[in-house]
């Protein structure tokens, strides 16, 4: 899903939006499709491009200072390029109280990050913390893109990221 | 009928109220002052700051008192010690990342930070040693700049623009202490309207550049006026230091202007602090335009007026007070008389969530004054007439430089102006006038609304008013005339308005139903 | 069960039965396990029978705030003419918490049946499932099978043949727990940012899109068709101790023991026993040390206040906490309290939505006093300052976030001050390095 490429087209393929107005028959207001068409767009470049956010605005009708404020406020719309493949670890109490730090650690070596937030030189990967993603009992989880893997091991981390090239 | 209305206790005080009234303006009726940041009686209500937190008996919890109804039988305390510690709590909390840019900040001396915070705040900080959270300054358009760091988040800025500008261009963007407003990077804050941002934020997060720097607010004396720029008339406050006027910004009325005032009324101030003003009266002998005392000046005018046979054609300015066009007309009663008032016009711009209210085509103050006054032929038939006229009374008007010509090819020109203007020849007489900022008056807005006007600076030189320089000469008329001796006096004697004083309009003016046969 | 273990004998499988059955999943595997036969009940029923079956069985919010689900029903008008909807709550991100995702990716059908049955409780006709934008997964099973029940007919214009409409749209999130308060997950679905709102007005006045709403957790609609097909009376006699806490319920438990899971319990079970015994207790060599039973915004019980005491509503707030969520976090005397205390404070600060000045200011300011301590920095002083603090964003605000990061705060300070003042002596060595 994520990619470093320039984003290409608008978000609104006829085909997207197809769905995106299918959709609108189950809000009564078009704003309500905001953080759909948001998900759309990541979707689409990999993350939530000025263009798109101009181009959602205009669709769903509504202020593109609307949607800019709620792009900033939701976390999990990037509003930069990421890396190929995103990784999102949780490090909240739970997960902390039980080795959640070594895992970071083990994912920033293996990736070649080097530190949260950062990509890796060659485009692969970026980690970063989040809180807590939901899993306490099978720690460590973390998010790769949109696979949701649980109970992750420092000694795991390297065979895990084989999987995503 | 009368609405329906509660009854309750604030800070012992007993109070009526109607139904629906919140705590916060409720305690207004008690005389008391309930602490505030994000509450404006002109937006909607988020009751984000947490300031008006206020103790109701009976409730478990404080409530915010800017958007909980006023309920019969309640007892509030808004200075109860609970209050207090919770106002000063968020004083705390507000001061923690805000800076102390006092020494550099505008907004010191007017800001409602710094009042409360001197009023209920704690003397010292308890957050120590760590960095403030710190955000670039940011220009937002044309006279705004935003300072995120010393911005409280009160949000009242969005809402203006969203609400009441109805145009969205700010936003809360990020959230949790790394919140700050954003704005639309493809726009800029160049609403009409768009200034009133910088009197709605409580601190200095929000200036104008165009006052940037420019004075300190205890240093400025403010005085109570109406915007001179269009029909609208909306109450404005002339802030001076040291005589020079430095800014206009808006005053309450809720039935004019609310608490606004548009942008190109706001920036149109420099003309009040004009250097090259006419100082001197000077009648024309032998010639030449000589200086004369005040007296002789009155004379001539007196004179050259009784001597008028034919039609005198009264060109007025267009931000001529009521008392000068009136007893400009009262010196002129009886003759052929054809008045007329310079209007520029211009764009209008509404300010779509507030009804009727404008920047309006007619950039003239007192239009509708000028009108019930007699003042209301069209400025292209009054030039017309110029060339068959006997006399051209001129009261401060503007001229294009086709219409300066045509004046000066008239036969006999007094000119009462605050400006020289060489383009005229050799008038009569030229007799210097003080400007609407430089005494006192009255301008009738477009609703009909008599609203009043204060002296914010000293008139230059010998500059009197335009009605006491008109109404001495009408005195010099008839021995039994007495002139006014204040402008309320001159504006009571002049009878469109039916005797109305000065006093009568207070500070908020009042609506005089138009005479029958005004157009 | 206690999923992903086996499920223990101290257990009651009722929500949990078919945790781990793939089949389950599936409409017609929902079906063949008795699925949908509570729907059929209920479109037979008037909305007032079936408001009063739930409130007979006692049922209280599964989310945190324990309100008798029934009488929030009750609360919706009847005759006034405007859509009314409801709103599944699966937002679930409180620390600790992680029962309801298993709900979704299990037994979604059990969810859909819940909501529909509550739609028509309530006289609405739409139901938005909001879910947490990090349930990739639950959300995807979610989605499959609420396409099923609109192919098989089971949700649509003519819901199982009855003539009425009901309708099911699944509406994720996207980063940010404080979408899980009700007004602010109304928000969310709204396109706006997840801002709580202020109440009055409250959801059954006007809610969603203006209009009567009644918001609802995964686990609490989960339970309603057993409710209805069972009885109401079979569900308020589950209950062990306090006749004011009937049913089951998942406990996510997690952190020290040997087997952190989803367990389903009967109220009341002693705590002791589900930590001890259904988790197997803690690792070799371990005591325990705390519990925070019902999620990170509640209070922290010592080992102590843990023995004898109840997993109920009541048993909990006797002993100075709550139920909450029913997520657990069990820490052993391996833990840092100090640490892990400023590690929720800061998920606090990062989660503020910026509204109100105590919160956005507050929880940032208390995990900076709790890393600097942590730094070997702190002076005795800072623990009276981060009480006031406290004080200061309990009570104060527009929703409870603010009051949530108060509560480790207090409690910690309170019952774990020994390991403060290590720290504040220098006794212990500084657990964080940089600022």
């Amino acid at each position: 899903m994520s990619h470093q490429a320039a984003p290409v087209g608008p978000v609104f393929t006829p085909e997207r939006r197809a769905q995106l107005e299918a959709l609108a028959q189950r809000y009564p207001t078009r704003q309500a499709l905001l953080l759909p068409a948001l998900w759309m767009a990541q979707r689409a470049h990999g993350w939530v491009t000025p263009e798109a956010i101009a181009e959602i605005a205009e669709v769903l009708e509504v202020s593109t200072a609307h949607v800019q404020g709620v792009v900033s406020f939701y976390t999990m719309y990037h509003t930069h390029p990421v890396g190929r493949h995103f990784i999102q670890v949780c490090t909240t109490s739970p997960c902390h109280m039980c080795g959640a730090a070594d895992v970071v650690a083990a994912l920033l070596e293996h990736t070649g990050c080097g530190e949260l937030g950062a990509t890796s030189p060659d485009g692969r990967f970026t980690v970063v913390e989040v809180e807590c993603l939901g899993a306490c009992g099978f720690v460590t989880p973390l998010l790769i893109d949109d696979d949701f893997v649980e109970s992750v091991t420092p000694a795991g981390v390297p065979e895990l990221l084989a999987r995503y090239p | 009928m009368a609405d329906p209305t509660v009854r309750l206790t604030i800070d012992g005080t007993s109070v009526e109220v109607p139904k629906g009234t919140m705590l916060i303006e409720a305690a207004k009726q008690a005389g008391v002052v309930v602490p505030h940041y994000c509450y404006h009686p002109s937006l909607p209500s988020p009751a984000v700051c947490r300031m008006c937190l206020v103790e109701v008996e009976k409730l478990p919890k404080m409530v915010p008192a800017c958007v909980t109804p006023a309920g019969d039988g309640q007892v509030v305390h808004v200075h109860s010690p609970a209050a207090q510690k919770a106002r000063e709590g968020v004083l705390e909390f507000l001061l923690i990342n805000h800076p102390l840019d006092c020494p550099i900040c505008d907004q010191a001396g007017e800001c409602e930070l710094q009042d409360f915070v001197f009023q209920e705040g704690q003397a010292g900080t308890r957050y120590a040693d760590y960095p403030k959270r710190y955000n670039p300054v940011e220009d937002f358009g044309p006279d705004v700049l935003y300072i995120p760091n010393r911005c409280i988040l009160c949000t009242r800025c969005v809402r203006f623009m969203d609400h009441v500008a109805e145009t969205p261009v700010l936003t809360v963007a990020e959230r949790g202490d790394r919140a700050f407003i954003g704005i639309d990077p493809a726009h800029r804050l160049d609403h009409p309207w768009s200034g009133n941002v910088v009197d709605l934020c409580p601190v200095g997060s929000l200036v104008s550049k165009d006052f940037l720097h420019k004075a300190r607010a205890w240093d400025l004396d403010k005085t109570a006026s109406i915007c001179p720029g269009c029909t609208q008339g909306c109450n404005i406050m002339i802030d001076t230091r040291d005589d020079v006027v430095v800014r206009l910004r808006p005053r309450p009325n809720l039935d004019v202007n609310r608490h606004f005032m548009c942008d190109t009324g706001r920036a149109d101030y420099r003309w009040m602090n004009r250097g090259d003003r006419q100082e001197t009266p000077l009648v024309a002998r032998e010639g030449a335009l000589h200086p004369v005392e005040w007296d002789a000046a009155i004379a001539t005018l007196a004179r050259e007026v009784e001597a008028t046979a034919g039609r005198t054609v009264l060109l007025v300015g267009r931000r001529s007070s009521c008392e000068a066009i009136g007893w400009a007309m009262r010196l002129l009663e009886g003759r052929d008389v054809l008045a007329t008032m310079a209007v520029p016009m211009g764009d209008t711009a509404p300010l779509a969530g507030i009804p009727d209210l404008a920047l309006r085509a007619e950039r003239a103050p007192n239009l509708e004054g000028a009108r019930r006054l007699g003042a209301s032929a069209r400025w292209v038939d009054a030039l017309e007439m110029v060339p068959e006229a006997d006399l051209v009374l001129m009261l401060d008007a503007e001229l294009s430089d086709a219409d300066a010509a045509t004046i000066a090819g008239a036969a006999r020109v007094i000119h009462l102006t605050t400006v020289a203007d060489p383009r005229l020849g050799r008038p009569l007489a030229v007799l210097p006038v003080t400007t609407m900022a430089e005494e006192t008056g009255v301008f009738v807005n477009r609703d009909g609304r008599a609203q009043r006007f204060l002296p914010a600076r000293t008139p230059p030189g010998m500059a009197r008013p335009a009605w006491s320089v008109l109404a001495a000469a009408w005195a010099e008329g008839a021995p039994e005339r007495r002139a006014p001796s204040t402008a309320a006096e001159a504006f009571a004697m002049l009878e469109p308005f039916g005797g109305l004083t000065h006093r009568d309009l207070g500070f908020g003016g009042r609506t005089v139903p138009a005479p029958a046969g005004v157009a | 069960m206690g999923w992903p273990h086996p499920i223990h004998p101290g257990e009651t499988p009722v929500l949990s039965t078919h945790f781990g059955d793939p089949e389950a999943r599936t409409h017609a595997g929902w079906v063949a396990r008795g699925g949908y036969a509570a729907l059929r009940q209920a479109l037979a029923m008037t909305p007032e029978a079936i408001v009063e079956e739930v409130k007979a069985s006692g049922l209280r919010g599964r989310g945190g705030a324990g309100f008798p689900t029934g009488m929030k029903w009750s609360f919706m008008p009847k005759d006034d003419g405007k859509p009314h909807y409801l709103c599944c709550n699966a937002d679930e991100s409180e620390p600790g918490t992680f029962k309801d995702r298993e709900i979704l990716r299990w037994t979604p059908h059990a969810l859909i049946e819940g909501c529909a049955i509550a739609c028509l409780g309530i006289r609405a006709e739409t139901c938005y499932i909001f879910v947490r934008g990090e349930y990739t997964e639950p959300a995807d099973i979610l989605e499959a099978a609420v396409a099923e029940a609109y192919a098989a007919g089971t949700l649509g214009a003519d819901a199982l043949g009855s003539g009425r409409r009901l309708d099911v749209i699944v509406h994720r999130g996207a980063g940010a727990y404080i979408c899980g308060e009700e007004t602010a997950l109304m928000n969310a679905i709204e396109g706006k940012r997840g801002n709580p709102r202020i109440k009055p007005p409250f959801p059954a006045v006007a809610g969603l899109f203006g209009m009567p709403t009644t918001i609802n957790n995964v686990e609490t609609l989960a339970a309603v068709p057993h409710i209805l097909v069972r009885g109401a009376a079979w569900y308020a006699g589950l209950s062990r101790s306090s006749p004011k806490s009937t049913g089951t319920k998942l406990i996510s438990v997690c952190g020290h023991v040997r087997r952190p899971g989803t367990y389903e319990i009967t109220m009341g079970l002693p705590m002791d026993e589900l930590i001890f015994d259904l988790c197997g207790g803690m690792h070799d060599g371990r005591s325990l040390k705390a519990v925070i039973p019902g999620g990170s915004s509640v209070p922290i019980l010592t080992a102590a206040e843990v023995a004898g005491c109840p997993t109920d509503y009541e048993g909990i707030a006797a002993a100075g906490s709550l139920l909450g969520s029913g997520g657990m976090i069990v820490m052993d005397d391996s833990t840092d309290m100090v640490f892990q205390i400023m590690r929720l404070a800061r998920f606090y600060a990062h989660e503020s939505c910026a509204q109100c000045t105590n919160c956005r200011e507050g929880t940032a300011w208390t995990t900076r006093i709790l890393e600097r301590i942590l730094r070997g920095e702190g002076s005795p002083s800072d623990l009276d300052l981060l009480l006031d603090i406290a004080d200061n964003m309990t009570g104060r605000t527009i929703c409870v976030l603010s009051d949530s990061c108060a509560t480790p705060v207090i409690s910690g300070i309170r019952k774990f001050r020994g390991e403060f003042d290590a720290y504040l002596s220098g006794d212990r060595a500084p657990a964080l390095v940089e600022a």
